[in-house]
């Protein structure tokens, strides 16, 4: 999946001086970079910092938030001892982001949309803070929002969007350009999704398969970052309890003439093992966060469904519509009536209609079924189209998808070797601290 | 390889006056070399110190003894120190092993097999093989005890186990128990005097052990507060032994403290374990919806049960060999404590009699009796033979103690080196997969 081969591949494995963090995201960056959009040929995208602000909101009342520093630079190489540009800088907070991917969503129906990192810390171990503003949060949603621009950077239709350049480059006057676009009356009602893909009568078979599959990785992930909480929960408290020994140890020795020193020593090695589980753990958290972008992109997945069925469901229903008015017509030219109704019922008791009701009738339904026949190809178009493009969509996603999660099982791979050198690093300090009692 | 004298200065309880040699008294026969072996309770032991001056006791008064005293005293360090260096000059070397099941109409119990090599002459066979049961091994102690009460004994696993709680014929419970046995034995076989002891003797070569004399009536407290006259007024510990008795105390507590962190350690891992279990089904599970991800993540999943695997051993040994150890040396500490309080009683004895008998001095001019120079000695061996028994204690445990800890971080290391091992033949095969990978879509 990564244009170099060999080397690079020895860097994930043998350079354990990068952290997996920094690496993983080295790689996914690098991958993204190199699939090549024009946007990001030319064009490089960070988000580099996040600072807290204070404002009155809309009710006029104080809040904090948290703005993040969008950079962008144009991507030439540098010169031999040159400086790079100086990055073009604004600064945006997570509202402004959820705006812009609500404007996707409705633009782009077809395409799976990158997913915004989570707005509040779930599947928090109990040591793991779940406030907004704790600067370790703020961090990892720095990253996750870095790495949203990225996707939608490296996206082929995405990137070309306007909106998302003006998002990267127009601080001001982003948000008026995209309220303008009146994307927000093209969104669909929740309860016309809802009942189209009830009433679906010939649902596509490939994205009922989607569907299905989408649902199962979305209970999976969410079990397993469930239980990976509870693990990390419970190695915590195993480490930190080995500090007790440290105290322990500390206090035997000063009854000990020779054992002493031996003792001493070794209590501090089993301080630094109860500390060391710390920075294990918040490593493992970046693996937590690749893991639920993926769960947060099954509710894209799901998106895109409920829009083939709603469609599909737009499609039927303008057959029917059409159907039912060519019988109508067949009914009024032969005088009989098959399909009951109140006209026709009336007819019958009242009496006929003149010749020249009939004829205005006829003409009015040859309009109406004409304007039926071109209502159904439109629709079939659109379906078709639909499919198409959102297939193209699908399959370049599951590639991502596999290539993703497979890196990031390299890097917890790598992570938990790591914190295995570790400890028998310093059980083996202890063990010679023991040997000295 | 010497078969020598008991080193250090032996001494058994009930020694005839009329066999201590005074100072002053006319030359005497000599003694010989090793003690006297008999199967009677309480046997006569005479023995010799190592440079062949008899046991002396001796008033305080007397220059010479002084000397004699002092010359101990360098011996005892010396001894010490040699018992330590020299373990193979041992002539005594025993095992406990092969727990057996006994089922009687009466009861079920378990039986070990205690093998014995020698080359000691007080042994009639240079080996033997007998089957004890916990109760033939509760009876030694007490005989030990007995005859030997100026002597720290080294101790049992717990007589008592709750029915129902603890499965007194699990195979881990015997395990454990059998362990700690041998090692008492053993302790009992290093001992410089206790490894002569007449009951030690009968132990290991008795083909039934007699033990009618005076077994299921006396407890252990109850026998060795017997030796000496209760009532006398306490006095205060000599500096020396006050410090014993503090460092006991303090050494007491931490053992305890860390009996407790281990524990909780072990509990910690359990839970940590149930989760880690689940964990892996979960990445089994989600391996059986994915395509080109169902390798890596049944490997994933395989990568934690084997640390599940790895984590269990750890936790198992921690219970199994680290806090039986722990809790045994607890027991050891108890029993130095009893030794010091027998020593302190002995004292009490002494300075009683001596406070009375320097009153009639006093009064009407009679010399001090006999009985108080007789309880003066009693001091003085309890004292000597306390501190060397204390010295050899202090080695013992430094040795064990290392080893226990080395162990410990063994395992822990061990641990680590199976998770890491999972892990890397996972990254193998992820990388496997990717050079496949490769090759495929070059072709």
């Amino acid at each position: 999946m990564m244009a170099e081969s060999g080397s690079s591949e020895v860097a994930v494995i043998g350079n354990v001086d990068l952290t997996s963090t920094e690496l993983e995201n080295n790689i996914i960056n690098t991958v993204m970079v190199e699939r090549g959009t024009a946007l990001l040929r030319r064009m490089e995208i960070n988000v580099a910092e996040a600072e807290k602000r204070t404002g009155k909101n809309t009710v006029n009342m104080q809040e904090t938030y948290t703005v993040y520093l969008i950079e962008t630079r144009p991507a030439e190489t540098i010169a031999e001892g040159g400086t790079p540009a100086a990055p073009d800088t604004l600064w945006r907070r997570y509202s402004e982001f959820e705006l812009f991917r609500n404007y996707l969503l409705v633009t782009y129906p077809h395409i799976i949309i990158p997913p915004l990192p989570e707005k509040r810390a779930e599947f928090v171990w109990h040591k793991l803070s779940a406030d907004n503003l704790d600067p370790d949060f703020v961090e990892r949603r720095r990253v996750g929002l870095e790495n949203f621009l990225l996707r939608v950077a490296s996206h082929p239709v995405l990137s070309d969007d306007e909106m998302f350049l003006r998002f990267l480059t127009d601080e001001k006057r982003w948000k008026e350009a995209v309220l303008e676009t009146g994307f927000q009356d093209k969104v669909d009602s929740r309860l016309k999704s809802l009942s189209a893909m009830f009433r679906v009568k010939n649902p596509d078979k490939q994205f009922t398969a989607l569907k299905h599959y989408s649902d199962d990785l979305n209970t999976i992930i969410s079990q397993l970052l469930r239980v990976r909480a509870k693990v990390a929960d419970r190695l915590y408290g195993v480490y930190k309890v080995h500090g007790n020994y440290g105290r322990v140890f500390s206090e035997w020795s000063a009854i000990e003439k020779e054992m002493g020193d031996g003792l001493q020593s070794a209590g501090h090695h089993m301080d630094t093992y109860a500390a060391s589980i710390d920075d294990i753990l918040e490593e493992e958290e970046h693996y937590a966060d690749q893991l639920k972008e993926y769960l947060f992109y099954t509710d894209a997945v799901r998106s895109v469904c409920r829009k083939q069925d709603l469609i599909q469901y737009e499609l039927e229903m303008a057959v029917q519509d059409l159907s039912t008015k060519k019988q109508q017509k067949e009914e009024l030219t032969s005088g009989t009536v098959r399909i009951f109704s109140l006209k026709g019922m009336t007819t019958k008791l009242f009496g006929q209609e003149s010749q020249e009701q009939r004829e205005s009738k006829l003409e009015a339904l040859d309009l109406s079924i004409h304007e039926g026949e071109e209502a159904v190809n439109e629709k079939n178009r659109e379906c078709k189209e639909f499919l198409q493009t959102a297939w193209g969509d699908i399959e370049r996603f599951r590639e991502q998808k596999d290539n993703d999660l497979r890196e990031a099982l390299i890097s917890y791979a790598i992570m938990q070797i790591s914190m295995c050198k570790k400890g028998i690093q310093v059980w083996s300090n202890a063990k010679e601290c023991f040997n000295k009692m | 390889m010497s078969v020598a004298a008991p080193r250090g200065l032996a001494s058994s309880g009930q020694k005839p006056i009329a066999e201590v040699l005074h100072p002053l008294a006319a030359a005497e026969e000599p003694l010989s070399p090793g003690p006297d072996v008999t199967v009677d309770d309480g046997g006569d032991q005479e023995a010799v110190l190592t440079n062949g001056t008899p046991v002396e006791t001796s008033s305080p008064a007397s220059a010479s003894s002084l000397f004699n005293r002092l010359q101990l005293e360098d011996d005892l360090e010396a001894d010490a120190r040699d018992l330590y260096v020299s373990t193979e000059t041992r002539d005594l070397f025993v095992t406990v092993d092969d727990p057996k099941k006994h089922v009687s109409t009466m009861e079920t119990y378990i039986t070990y097999r205690v093998s014995t090599k020698t080359t000691r002459i007080e042994f009639d066979l240079p080996e033997y093989c007998v089957r004890r049961r916990y109760q033939d091994f509760d009876w030694l102690r007490i005989k030990l005890e007995d005859s030997q009460p100026t002597h720290l004994i080294p101790p049992l696993p717990e007589k008592f186990v709750m029915k129902g709680v603890v499965d007194r014929f699990s195979e881990e419970f015997v395990e454990t128990r059998m362990k700690a046995l041998d090692k008492f034995l053993k302790r009992v076989a290093d001992h410089p005097v206790l490894s002569f002891n007449p009951h030690l003797n009968a132990f290991l070569s008795a083909k039934d052990l007699n033990k009618r004399q005076g077994l299921a009536l006396l407890t252990k407290v109850g026998e060795s507060v017997k030796q000496v006259a209760g009532g006398y007024k306490l006095r205060p510990r000599p500096a020396e032994f006050c410090a014993m008795g503090e460092y006991l105390d303090t050494f007491s507590q931490k053992l305890g403290t860390i009996d407790r962190i281990a524990q909780r350690i072990i509990k910690e891992q359990s839970e940590y374990l149930t989760e880690l279990r689940e964990y892996g089904t979960v990445y089994s599970s989600w391996a059986g919806s994915e395509e080109e991800l169902r390798r890596p993540l049944e490997g994933v999943a395989s990568s934690v049960t084997t640390c599940c695997g790895a984590l269990e051993d750890l936790s198992e040994n921690m219970s199994q060999d680290f806090l039986p150890v722990l809790r045994e040396y607890v027991l050891y500490i108890e029993s130095m404590k009893n030794v010091l309080r027998k020593r302190d009683q002995s004292q009490a004895e002494y300075e009683g009699r001596l406070e009375a008998a320097v009153l009639r001095k006093q009064e009407d001019r009679t010399p001090l009796p006999l009985e108080v120079e007789k309880c003066q000695d009693k001091v003085e061996c309890f004292n000597a033979d306390l501190k060397a028994d204390w010295e050899r204690w202090q080695s013992n445990k430094r040795q064990d103690f290392k080893q226990l800890l080395t162990g410990m971080a063994d395992k822990n290391i061990n641990y680590y080196e199976k998770c890491q091992s999972g892990w890397e033949s996972l990254i193998t095969l992820l990388q496997d997969k990717q050079t496949e990978d490769k090759t495929s879509e070059t072709n």
